[in-house]
């Protein structure tokens, strides 16, 4: 019991979501490290409880089902209050959430109500010697920090992407649990969710990722990063902070500094000169092909492969060359 | 409005970092320091609400050594009215001891609104600003591009992945500032610069709390391998496509 561990299992649109897998993974060998069980509780309108067996599949023992009409969209107020009833009811060793919008919100509010520190935004978590051990990129991923939480409960927020979603079947077995709070009765409303299209990949999710810089020359030349990112089938688009000021793409799309810290197996710069602000967001991508017309270009000192020359001839190209090798697949 | 802003003087994050001595530090020789960009905006959002509703007080408050003192009067410089320095040789690296010395400085204060940085791009862990309003007991929406408040309510807007959440809440409240809320915070000018000087700047011991997060080494990341030029044109397209393939491995 002592040696539990409390997953937040992120859910959105009546699914879990791909970091609450990656969390659940990284519980599981902390749980087998100390020697206890994953519990992942999961907040949802009525028929959450349907993503159970996804969260046992990749190692939940128990799954802890919150469903009520008032929490079918992120509820910061009524979802910290019931996290943390659950965690000293339930006498956890550690809380894991993803390090999304959503976890980075919710984790501080309920580190504030138990009186302990949070680990935000790791990419590793152990155990060692009984101890919650983490690993975390700061300045701008220029520096990685191991931290050692010493308080009952450890907060962790893990990085989306950070942790490959294992196998590792468990049962699962669904607890239902009613929320500490009336969700209606919360102070902040949320008034609407706009989401952008169905199928469009997030950052964080995406194992290809296209982003496009200045050197795209003009809002409507992003169609080449679109369709690059289409004959990949599997990739977001991304952009740099010149272009998000400039008001070409959302600030939402900005990867950087300021923006969005991404890790995906393929990184595709197009135009993009390489700022510190760019690399920052970016450089730990498994790996980076870098297209600009500069062969000076600071990108192509992190990138694994270059491409000297015209995007506008070159990106054409290489969709065409994605497409079909794709299509042999 | 009265609003406080709190924010954290950084390094220069162009710069190329070596680790400390101790091996759990990063070493501040020949590091230039800043204000945080998310903490400017921060104080910009809180100089144009009160510039577009009249009238009203901001006050910066920054923990730190004795140099967060010149951060302080940046943002004074910048227009802010007043500054609070929370005095502490070392940040812990634990937001919640950091929340509790804020919360302490911010509880009588009378504030409408209490805006933070989402993050410090330091130590790049984004909990102090929803700690402090939890300790505070205030509404608090994080993350925020849009804001708009009155006299006793406020309207937010925050990027979540792959859409946007609209928010309301009452007054007083505690926001953290994501990018896009503003374009482009102000340089402090010349008379900023000279008016700062006579700004009030209180300086006082940081009330920290219990530190349950500590950092037990620091390290450089390994260097990414030197890449290559596969070629220049269209024509080197096959041949990336054959190294993505077959190298890496990720088509």
């Amino acid at each position: 019991m002592a040696n539990n561990i409390l997953v937040v299992a992120e859910a959105r649109g009546g699914d879990v979501r791909k970091v609450a897998l990656e969390v659940v993974t990284a519980a599981r060998a902390l749980a087998d490290g100390l020697g206890g069980e994953v519990h992942a509780m999961v907040f949802g309108a009525a028929g959450i409880a349907s993503v159970a067996p996804k969260l046992g599949a990749v190692g939940a023992d128990v799954v802890l089902v919150v469903e009520h009409e008032g929490l079918a969209t992120y509820n910061a107020e009524a979802v910290a209050a019931t996290v943390a009833a659950q965690i000293t009811s339930g006498g956890y060793r550690a809380a894991l959430f993803g390090a999304s919008a959503m976890g980075q919100d919710l984790a501080p509010r309920i580190g504030a109500k138990l009186r302990v520190g949070v680990a935000a935004d790791v990419v590793a978590v152990n155990a060692e010697g009984g101890a919650v051990v983490v690993r975390h990129p700061m300045n701008t991923n220029k520096v990685i920090a191991t931290m050692v939480l010493s308080a009952t409960p450890a907060l962790v927020s893990v990085r989306p992407g950070a942790i490959s979603v294992g196998q590792s079947a468990k049962a699962g077995a669904v607890q239902g649990v009613s929320p500490a709070m009336e969700p209606s009765a919360g102070r902040v409303k949320v008034t609407g969710v706009t989401m952008g299209g169905g199928a469009k990949l997030d950052l964080a999710e995406a194992p290809v990722i296209v982003s496009g810089g200045r050197g795209l020359k003009a809002a409507e030349h992003f169609s080449l990063v679109e369709d690059l990112a289409a004959a990949f089938g599997n990739a977001a688009v991304g952009a740099t902070r010149a272009v998000t000021d400039d008001g070409w793409r959302p600030h939402s799309d900005q990867i950087g500094q300021t923006g969005r810290q991404v890790s995906p197996d393929l990184y595709v710069a197009v135009g993009i000169s390489g700022a510190i602000q760019h690399i920052a967001g970016m450089r730990n991508s498994k790996t980076i092909v870098a297209i600009n017309k500069d062969k000076d270009a600071p990108i192509f000192k992190v990138a694994d492969y270059g491409i000297v020359g015209d995007a506008f001839e070159i990106v054409p190209a290489l969709t065409a060359a994605v497409k079909a090798a794709r299509a042999q697949q | 409005m009265k609003i406080a802003v709190c924010i954290k003087r950084v390094a220069d994050m162009g710069a190329r970092f070596q680790i400390g001595a101790d091996g759990a530090s990063v070493s501040d020789t020949g590091i230039k320091f800043d204000i945080s960009d998310f903490d400017e905006w921060a104080v910009e959002a809180a100089l144009q609400q009160n510039e577009k509703h009249g009238g009203g007080e901001v006050t910066v408050i920054s923990l730190g050594p004795m140099a967060a003192q010149e951060t302080i009067r940046k943002a004074l410089a910048m227009g802010a009215d007043k500054g609070v320095h929370l005095s502490t040789d070392t940040i812990p690296f634990d937001g919640f001891a950091i929340a509790e010395a804020l919360a302490a400085e911010l509880k009588d204060g009378g504030y409408d609104l209490i805006l933070f940085g989402r993050i410090a791009v330091d130590s790049a862990a984004g909990v102090t600003g929803a700690m402090v309003a939890e300790l505070l007991g205030l509404p608090c929406v994080t993350a925020i591009s849009k804001l708009e408040v009155n006299g006793t309510s406020g309207t937010a807007e925050r990027q979540v992945e792959g859409g946007v959440e609209t928010l309301s809440f009452p007054l007083p409240a505690v926001c953290t500032i994501d990018q896009g809320l503003v374009t482009q915070a102000r340089y402090p000018s010349l008379k900023g610069i000279m008016a700062a000087k006579k700004k009030p700047l209180e300086s006082k011991p940081a009330q920290l709390g219990a530190v349950s997060v500590t950092v037990s080494k620091m390290e450089l990341p390994p260097e990414r391998s030197a890449g290559r030029i596969v070629g220049e044109g269209a024509a080197a397209v096959p041949e990336l496509i054959r190294l993505l393939q077959t190298e890496a491995k990720v088509l």
